[in-house]
């Protein structure tokens, strides 16, 4: 009955206050909407500057969705300087010369392919290849690729945040302190939070699932329910995380200090970049909750798998969730022994 | 006189300061004890430890002959903290049912024992506020309000009456006197002397020690004075000698 009474306290609070419902349901679909323009984008097509080049080349080029430009050596020169072409191609007797502007990556890379395109084209005896699909397709674009880890971070980091602080306001405006008061226990005071906060965290996990998954349409193989339970489980341990730190912070301005140390860094350890080469880099990722949230999302969206495939993901994040809690029932020691 | 509460020589120290230096004292059931003693002095700090909220770096506390801290003894005892540890969020009423809830008191009883404290503290009218936009003084009467919820054996107030205009003031004080007299002990702090002059007993605090205990009257006495302000000042030159 206490415990219902925390609940029942935190749901009231919460829904007086409206700005941290929009922050926690809506500003993650505001972040992955705009996340998904920018990445879900169609290829790259380079533009090519072309002098001399025959002109059964140029149309081999333009089939690769190029823009091709004429233009005089000097011409290029300016063009290439003034970033409007990203290459210019000579043709001079027996010898090709590419240019590259070469500061993007991204274009550098789409000039490569177009031009290998183009020459495997020329010479109809180089290897004809057929390429099969596993998991996913030629469309897997980046969004699909690096949604799932986004979809955990964002969850993470906005549970991360709203629960943080307001488990610290409970300290700063004494209300922690009175509550010790009382004949409440100290696990009670835990578990009352996290039920209350629990409901909310539940809601947010399916908000930003549906959105990504039906709104976003991203790249999603598996069951919709795996997905929704590895994000809860995501949530509960970064609202667990987020409590226990709280109280080693004196105020809001020291819990968002947490945000660089604690939250960042996961991202970049969750299965964005390549880090398996890197022994030392990997262990660092091991001991990041997202990794195994990201991980297990990866699984399940991207390559078709079934919860009990992602059963060791599962086990780890709950383990993790039940560390921070203990530890967050230890940590109010420091206001009351008992 | 077995005493209710009693404290054994209890000391505190964060980290190289000590902030109570060897405090004993007792004080018997039913009665309204006072802690007097300027900001600063380790009143708080005194009642947190008799409360339990805190551990003395040395001593015990014990209170109706069980140690503390102790969850049972928590449901007897009314805490007012300082500062208002309420939920400015919430009505006053959402507050009061909230702690209610908290205290175990039955769901049939608990509209009774709101109204009725809302009634001693003349917060009635304002029940459907929510604290925002309660003044300081309201905010002060309802946590009073919310430590008498459960009817506690022990009621220990930290600075009651802060902020509280006199008339309100003079009526709580009345409401103490009368809980008083229905049998529960009351341990008040304060720093107003015409406060101070309301208890049974006081123990004067200064830089962590008691630097006197008795009733008003006998404090005054022994220190050839003629009000508890001059008392104050008089033994705290005794004791720094």
């Amino acid at each position: 009955m206490r415990i219902r009474a925390i609940i029942k306290r935190i749901v009231q609070q919460f829904l007086r206050d409206k700005r941290s419902i929009a922050l926690m349901m809506v500003a993650p679909l505001l972040v992955m909407t705009l996340l998904w323009l920018v990445l879900d984008l169609d290829q790259y097509e380079p533009t090519i500057a072309v002098t001399d080049v025959p002109e059964q080349m140029q149309d081999l080029l333009e089939e690769q969705d190029a823009t091709i430009i004429e233009m005089s050596p000097n011409e290029a020169e300016e063009a290439l300087g003034d970033k409007e072409v990203d290459a210019h191609l000579t043709w001079k007797k027996d010898q090709v010369e590419l240019t590259m502007e070469g500061s993007d990556s991204t274009a550098t890379s789409a000039v490569q392919q177009v031009l290998n395109q183009t020459s495997k084209q020329l010479n109809p005896n180089s290897l004809n290849m057929e390429v099969n699909f596993l998991h996913g397709s030629t469309d897997l674009n980046l969004f699909d690729n690096v949604g799932p880890v986004l979809i955990g971070f964002f969850v993470f980091f906005f549970v991360f945040i709203i629960g943080g602080v307001s488990f610290l306001r409970e300290r700063t405006q004494g209300t922690l302190e009175r509550l010790l008061a009382t004949p409440l226990r100290r696990w009670e005071i835990v578990v009352g939070y996290l039920s209350g906060f629990g409901i909310f965290i539940l809601l947010q996990s399916i908000v930003i699932a549906v959105y990504s998954i039906y709104v976003l349409d991203i790249y999603m193989e598996g069951s919709f329910w795996a997905v929704l339970l590895i994000t809860f489980l995501l949530a509960i341990t970064a609202l667990s995380l987020a409590t226990l730190l709280s109280a080693y912070a004196k105020n809001e301005f020291q819990m968002f200090q947490f945000i660089p140390v604690v939250i960042v860094p996961q991202v970049f350890f969750s299965g964005i970049f390549h880090i398996e080469s890197v022994g030392w880099l990997d262990a660092i990722g091991k001991i990041m909750p997202l990794t195994y949230g990201a991980d297990a999302l990866k699984e399940i969206m991207i390559r078709g798998q079934e919860l009990s495939a992602v059963l060791g993901d599962i086990g780890i994040l709950v383990g993790f969730s039940l560390v921070f809690i203990l530890l967050n029932i230890l940590a109010l020691k420091q206001h009351r022994k008992l | 006189m077995s005493s209710f509460i009693t404290l054994n020589s209890i000391q505190q120290s964060f980290k190289d300061e000590t902030v109570i230096k060897n405090v004993d004292l007792a004080i018997p059931q039913g009665q309204l004890f006072g802690l007097l003693g300027p900001s600063g002095s380790g009143k708080t700090t005194l009642v947190k430890i008799i409360i339990g909220l805190l551990n003395p770096t040395k001593g015990t506390v014990h209170i109706d002959n069980q140690k503390m801290p102790s969850l049972k003894l928590m449901q007897e005892i009314g805490y007012m903290a300082q500062s208002d540890a309420l939920y400015s969020e919430l009505t006053a009423k959402e507050n009061l049912y909230f702690f209610a809830s908290i205290y175990g008191i039955p769901k049939k009883q608990q509209k009774q024992r709101v109204q009725e404290v809302a009634e001693i503290v003349d917060l009635t009218a304002h029940l459907d506020k929510t604290l925002e936009h309660y003044s300081g003084g309201m905010k002060r009467r309802m946590s009073l309000a919310v430590a008498l919820l459960h009817q506690p054996k022990l009621l220990i107030l930290d600075e009651p009456t802060v902020g509280i205009d006199p008339v309100l003031r003079a009526s709580i004080w009345q409401d103490l006197k009368k809980l008083q007299k229905q049998g529960t002990t009351i341990i008040v702090t304060t720093h107003v002397m015409d406060e101070a002059e309301k208890c049974d007993n006081l123990a004067m605090l200064r830089d962590g020690y008691v630097i006197a205990q008795g009733s008003p009257d006998q404090l005054i006495e022994k220190s050839r004075t003629g009000t508890l302000e001059e008392a104050f000042l008089q033994y705290g030159k005794s004791n720094h000698h």
